[in-house]
């Protein structure tokens, strides 16, 4: 494919979202994981929130 | 265009904290800041690229490019309140404060091509009298923008998700705090 005389401009905008927008999804998702796991742990432990307490 | 939809959500939600003091809206607006931050350092950085070969140059303090800069550092400030404050509930407040006078920025950006004499370009797509852009470019330009804006909601819906997972675990802990010293 020829992009023409911009191609580096072009390749280089289109780098910059691809890398930006896969940062923000692998955050969200490691950052997902991470909190259901220390959830997780803590319920393992015993520890629930109030409004799951019984009695 | 997608970061300001993500401080125009925030200010929305900065009502939703400072008013009605709903829960979530301190979620929504938590949730928004880091992709508007995203957003708008990707509108500056392919904006900047898109300029070299345009207009001659990366960068110049012409009032748009200037104003979608002040949105970036407005950004970051909150996110900085968020992520620095002890008690959540303060940098929740504090963040909502700015969100809302941040929003004061978002016509500036949006009429400053037409108000100031700027390097950009004047008002091309939501104009009166209709676009000036060729339909072979307006109309991947559109379909861009509503992807963006899906990308956006489906982002905030999941950094939502995570947030109150975080909040969950943070009670908890707090409880088994309480119960520790009890």
């Amino acid at each position: 494919m020829n992009l023409g005389p911009h191609a580096d401009f072009i390749v280089a905008a289109y780098a910059v979202t691809l890398f930006v927008v896969a940062a923000l999804i692998a955050w969200v998702l490691l950052d997902y994981s991470a909190q259901r796991r220390i959830l997780g742990d803590l319920e393992e432990r015993g520890v629930t929130r109030r409004s799951q307490r019984k009695g | 265009m997608a970061g300001m939809f993500g401080w125009a959500l925030m200010s929305v939600a900065a009502l939703g904290t400072l008013v009605w003091r709903h829960p979530l809206a301190d979620v929504s607006g938590k949730a928004a800041a880091p992709i508007g931050a995203a957003f708008t350092f990707i509108c500056l950085v392919t904006g900047s690229l898109w300029g070299r070969p345009t207009w001659g140059t990366y960068w110049v303090w012409d009032a748009r490019l200037t104003s979608m800069l002040v949105l970036l550092l407005l950004y970051l400030g909150v996110l900085a309140l968020y992520w620095t404050a002890e008690e959540p509930g303060r940098g929740a407040r504090a963040a909502a404060i700015l969100s809302l006078v941040g929003a004061v920025n978002l016509p500036i950006i949006k009429f400053s091509v037409d108000w100031w004499n700027t390097l950009h370009q004047p008002a091309s797509v939501f104009r009166t009298g209709g676009s000036t852009i060729d339909p072979s470019l307006l109309t991947p330009l559109l379909i861009m923008a509503l992807a963006f804006t899906l990308l956006f909601v489906t982002l905030h819906l999941a950094i939502m998700r995570n947030e109150i997972l975080r909040r969950r675990v943070r009670s908890m802990r707090l409880m088994q705090a309480q119960e520790v010293h009890a």
